[in-house]
């Protein structure tokens, strides 16, 4: 048959088709465990580094023994023991209808649409006192969802370190969310005023000085407004009462209590 | 290895080098070489993607219907890459990280297409396989110059160990800011290529327009 008749090259095509199928099939399904596992580990480093506890070149799971992982139900603020948050994945645990729920659309500040009912927080203690409370924070940018962690001291107010690890927003304006030094300007900033509310945002103009906007304000970046938006959206949502809120307030009386 | 094997794999590496004097690939090798060790997985990544395409289409070569010859090649190259990006994946977490969106775009580096279609196209498997081995490490020696050259100006280390003690960390050495951009890249390849035209005038182009002085007489 001449290489040029149509039926061969209906035939060539299907045979490449096929063959070059099952070649990325087998290479996607073949790895995907050794995959799930370094993405777990550089997670559990994202985490490690948010609480300033990661030293680099030695095992990452050992380290991360001294975070105490629980799962959160956000209703009621409190832990479930019967969950595994090993296995939570944010986005996943979304769709479930069995643990997922609709956000109504007045209460979505982080413009998420559904979350899940029970979300992992990761503690870090010294002895049997709080030293640092770690919790996973996700929302939409500009044009990316935006996940990172969000670090607040025993106070249970104070910002102990940010992270974003996943993010698709503009290269050199937005992706400056993921910057170390913008972060270190979150250092100290408190989220809550003395009622309770959420105050954090991020403030146009800078946020230097002893004003009071500025304790509880970070520098927004300039040229990344929408993205910026996007960040005093998921902070206030997940910090706010349809998110931790209810959670953070039990942890804050336990720990003034006992 | 007959005197032919070895010119196709020798020949690519200085005397007809993809990137410095073909000038391809040159996006891949801006992006990924502000440090070492990014630019030696990216190399190794070119290096297997070209030579077992190369040779995948060097078998088929004489049962390519010529009208989606292309497209047959296109999907040829994006399998692989999606083979290799995955490895990187499983094997090369951070630095996969690290590369993003090159591994994949090796898809559209030229070098790989041109060489299948000039070279795999007419050639056998073994001879293919030189030849993609060969362009690769061409490709290879250019990025790991500019890697090196770039690292050690721009942050004073080499494959993130420190060579020269920068001021910050209470040194000497103030690194240079330009070199971790891609602009510094520009700088260094334009220099290479001074360099290796100046050593064989024969990859000199001839200029395409020529500006002399004319006599007014010799115009009519």
């Amino acid at each position: 048959m001449p290489n040029d008749d149509p039926v061969k090259t209906v035939l060539v095509a299907l045979i490449l088709c096929l063959v070059c199928a099952v070649a990325v099939s087998v290479a996607a399904v073949a790895l995907r465990p050794l995959q799930e596992h370094n993405k777990d580990l550089a997670f559990k480093r994202e985490v490690l580094k948010v609480a300033g506890l990661y030293t680099p070149g030695t095992d990452i799971e050992a380290q991360f023994r001294q975070v105490d992982v629980r799962m959160v139900d956000l209703a009621t603020g409190e832990y479930r023991t019967d969950l595994d948050a090993a296995a939570y994945s944010p986005q996943e645990a979304a769709r479930d209808p069995q643990t997922g729920m609709p956000i109504a659309p007045a209460a979505d500040l982080a413009n998420i649409k559904r979350r899940s009912r029970f979300v992992p927080v990761y503690l870090v203690r010294d002895a049997d006192k709080l030293r640092m409370v770690i919790l996973p924070v996700y929302g939409a940018g500009l044009w990316s969802t935006m996940y990172g962690l969000l670090a607040l001291q025993a106070d249970v107010n104070t910002v102990a370190g940010v992270s974003f690890y996943e993010h698709a927003e503009t290269a050199g304006l937005g992706s400056e969310i993921a910057n170390p030094r913008w972060q270190a300007g979150w250092m100290g900033k408190r989220i809550y005023d003395d009622s309770g509310e959420v105050r954090f945002q991020l403030l146009k103009g800078g946020a230097a000085g002893d004003t009071e906007a500025a304790a509880f304000g970070v520098d927004a970046l300039s040229g990344a407004t929408l993205t910026g938006n996007g960040v005093t959206g998921l902070v206030r949502y997940w910090l706010g009462a349809d998110g931790f809120g209810r959670y953070l307030a039990r942890l804050r009386q336990q720990e003034s209590g006992g | 290895m007959n005197p032919d094997s070895k010119r196709t794999l020798i020949e690519p590496i200085v005397d007809n080098n993809p990137i410095i004097l073909q000038i391809l690939g040159i996006c891949s090798a801006l992006a990924v070489t502000a440090k070492v060790a990014p630019a030696l997985v990216m190399s190794l990544a070119v290096i297997v993607v070209l030579a077992l395409s190369n040779v995948f289409i060097s078998l088929i070569r004489h049962h390519l219907p010529t009208n989606i010859r292309i497209i047959v090649q296109m999907t040829i190259i994006a399998s692989l890459v999606i083979v290799v990006a995955q490895v990187l994946e499983a094997y090369a977490y951070e630095i996969s990280k690290q590369l993003s969106v090159f591994v994949g775009l090796i898809i559209t580096n030229c070098i790989v297409l041109g060489r299948a279609e000039a070279f795999a196209m007419k050639n056998g498997p073994w001879p293919s396989f030189l030849d993609g081995i060969g362009h690769g490490l061409g490709y290879s020696a250019i990025l790991i110059i500019v890697a090196v050259t770039r690292e050690l100006l721009g942050s004073g280390t080499l494959l993130g160990y420190e060579v020269l003690r920068t001021v910050k960390n209470g040194g000497w050495y103030e690194p240079n800011g330009l070199m971790l951009l891609a602009p510094g890249a520009f700088f260094i390849i334009g220099l290479l290529i001074w360099a290796v035209r100046a050593a064989r005038p024969e990859q000199v182009e001839r200029p395409e327009f020529r500006i002399e002085v004319v006599h007014r007489t010799e115009v009519i």
